[in-house]
């Protein structure tokens, strides 16, 4: 049975995520291969511009105008809309492997008992339903998963699927908002803490502090770094329990999975935890004083050193390139 | 306060030998078995809470019969008792089950506050809490760096963390929160605690004994593994020493190569 399946978007202030681009391309993809049909959905308070940029991606987008969810979590609404077109014929559920994402997902499988293929770092339509591939346990094991029935959902990582336009825009069409099955909680305020920056996740270059930059001081110069190299700065459990830097900036296994074009860690020892969430960055440099290390293991060029002598020059290297 | 928290029993990600077996199914016998992470974070703020504004706090699993050990662990860091969810006909579930099981034994538990990690380390699904809050008609507030009970208003604060910090998100109670690392270190079983634990009680629950219709017959699951490989390995890097201008320009070379500068 051909597919149909649905990108749910999702909207971060007025804007589509780059996410959702990734998301929509996906099930354009797997409708394609499946010979079935895609369409998108967006949902918030505000969502023209968002419709209006997905349509670029998709053959037919709902957007729902819902002004509740200026003061409310989204993924109760998004999940009853969902629900609804499920209703109509809707087999498939691409969403974002984020904490909405998953929320949603959850509010589905609750609701409707559907099964789930999570954190795909790639789809393709095999048979009758899509492939997931994805990584568990850690990262010590890659696996193949499908749904044994008609319908289902997958969230997906960043970064997995390349965001492709389509040939030709689709058309909006607008829809009613709809009252959730659980009333939402309420957004009282909303706090922006000191550091925040671009996505970890989008970032090309991530550079990272560990226990070895031995302060907030320290990440100084891990942010002098990362806006060398344009890129972000991260950071480690230790640092991060430490109180050096907010909890947002952590990569791993309960922080963020990134895989930029380079990762530089300076003073990152590498322990599991952490490389759960950077294992997969094409390029890795560490500087580390302890030549055992365990990110030597995962290294393409790992320095023993004193990551502030190496640091310190690294930074005069690039700007005296860049100035020679 | 009552406090019901989730907790799953998971290969020790520090342990470092997690695998999976020949099915394609966790290979549970190849690693010794920890509360997940988050799960334990959401029991530490479970504990702290019911300190606070007096109460107890009661762990519910869904595990194969040496759930126990992490029960037990949870009991002896400061909760009260434990609901032990074990049925041969649960190996192997998938999601959709799973969460109609953990609410169905959650159901037959008072509470305030259902509290769940965001994700697991094994699975990593990341939905199972708010899958269980969707079973059962609870508001879920999600990604709690914080947990701020107004036990007089009924209500429940969290702080919802975001890229750019979090947002300060409210319902009523009873109400479901997933829990993240940002909630604090949990804390060691003491001695007392360790002595004090095996005395408490640990329900266990059959399939049976939660109702009809919660699981599929014979394993009919909603997902399959068809395949299983083990992650590819990065070729062997390049160890450098020597003085830091050396090192440096060393490391400028390599960033050029790649046009990172």
């Amino acid at each position: 049975m051909p597919g149909t399946i649905l990108a749910v978007a999702e909207v971060v202030d007025g804007t589509l995520t780059k996410l959702s681009t990734e998301v929509a391309t996906l099930a354009r993809e797997l409708a394609e291969a499946a010979g079935g049909s895609a369409l998108g959905l967006v949902v918030d308070a505000a969502p023209d511009a968002a419709a209006a940029a997905l349509s670029s991606y998709l053959p037919r987008v709902v957007a729902v105008a819902d002004p509740s969810l200026a003061g409310a979590v989204s993924a109760p609404a998004v999940a009853a809309h969902v629900g609804a077109m499920l209703g109509e014929g809707v087999t498939h559920v691409i969403l974002s492997a984020t904490t909405d994402g998953r929320d949603v997902a959850g509010a589905l499988i609750g609701s409707a008992g559907l099964g789930m293929l999570a954190n795909a770092d790639a789809a393709t339509w095999t048979g009758d339903g899509p492939v997931v591939r994805s990584s568990v346990l850690g990262g010590k094991a890659i696996v193949d998963s499908a749904l044994t029935g008609a319908s289902g959902l997958v969230t997906l990582r960043p970064g997995a699927v390349t965001a492709v336009e389509a040939t030709a825009p689709g058309v909006v069409e607008r829809r009613d908002p709809v009252a959730p099955a659980v009333a939402p909680a309420a957004v009282v305020d909303r706090v922006e803490e000191a550091g925040a920056q671009v996505s970890l996740e989008d970032a090309r270059v991530v550079v990272v502090g560990g226990r070895g930059v031995n302060g907030p001081d320290g990440f100084g110069l891990v942010d002098e770094l990362a806006g060398l190299l344009g890129g972000v700065t991260g950071a480690t459990r230790a640092s991060v329990d430490a109180g050096w830097i907010p909890y947002a900036r952590q990569i791993g296994q309960t922080g963020r999975i990134v895989k930029p074009a380079l990762y530089l860690g300076l003073g990152v020892s590498g322990a599991m935890q952490h490389r759960v969430g950077m294992q997969a960055s094409e390029s890795i440099v560490a500087v580390n004083r302890d030549p055992d290390a365990p990110i030597a293991e995962i290294a393409d060029l790992f320095v023993v050193g004193d990551l502030f002598e190496i640091g310190p020059a690294l930074a005069a290297e690039i700007r005296s390139r860049r100035t020679g | 306060m009552r406090i019901l928290v989730l907790t799953k029993p998971v290969p020790d990600p520090a342990a470092g030998a997690e695998r999976l077996g020949p099915d394609h199914r966790l290979d549970r016998a190849a690693s010794p078995t920890v509360i997940n992470g988050n799960d334990e974070y959401a029991l530490e703020a479970a504990l702290k809470l019911v300190e606070a504004h007096g109460g107890e706090v009661v762990v519910l699993s869904m595990a194969p019969p040496n759930g126990t050990d992490t029960i037990r662990k949870a009991l002896a860091m400061g909760a009260l008792r434990g609901i032990h969810v074990t049925d041969p006909s649960l190996e192997g579930a998938d999601l959709p089950t799973t969460v109609r099981v953990l609410a169905a034994a959650a159901a037959g538990v008072e509470f305030d506050l259902l509290l769940g990690g965001l994700d697991t380390s094994d699975g990593g699904g990341g939905a199972v809490t708010a899958g269980v809050a969707a079973r059962l008609g609870l508001p879920l507030l999600s990604a709690a760096g914080a947990i701020l009970p107004d036990e007089a208003a009924g209500r429940v604060r969290v702080h919802r963390l975001s890229a750019k910090g979090y947002d300060v998100i409210e319902a009523p109670m009873p109400a479901a929160i997933s829990c993240t690392q940002a909630l604090g270190e949990p804390r060691y079983p003491s001695l007392k605690g360790i002595m004090a634990a095996r005395s408490r009680e640990i329900a266990s629950r059959s399939l049976a004994d939660l109702g009809e219709g919660l699981a599929p017959a014979d394993g009919a699951w909603a997902t399959r593994v068809v395949a299983a490989e083990p992650p590819p390995s990065r070729a062997a890097g390049r160890t450098i020493t020597g003085a830091p201008a050396d090192a440096a320009r060393e490391i400028a070379d390599f960033l050029a190569d790649r046009r990172i500068i």
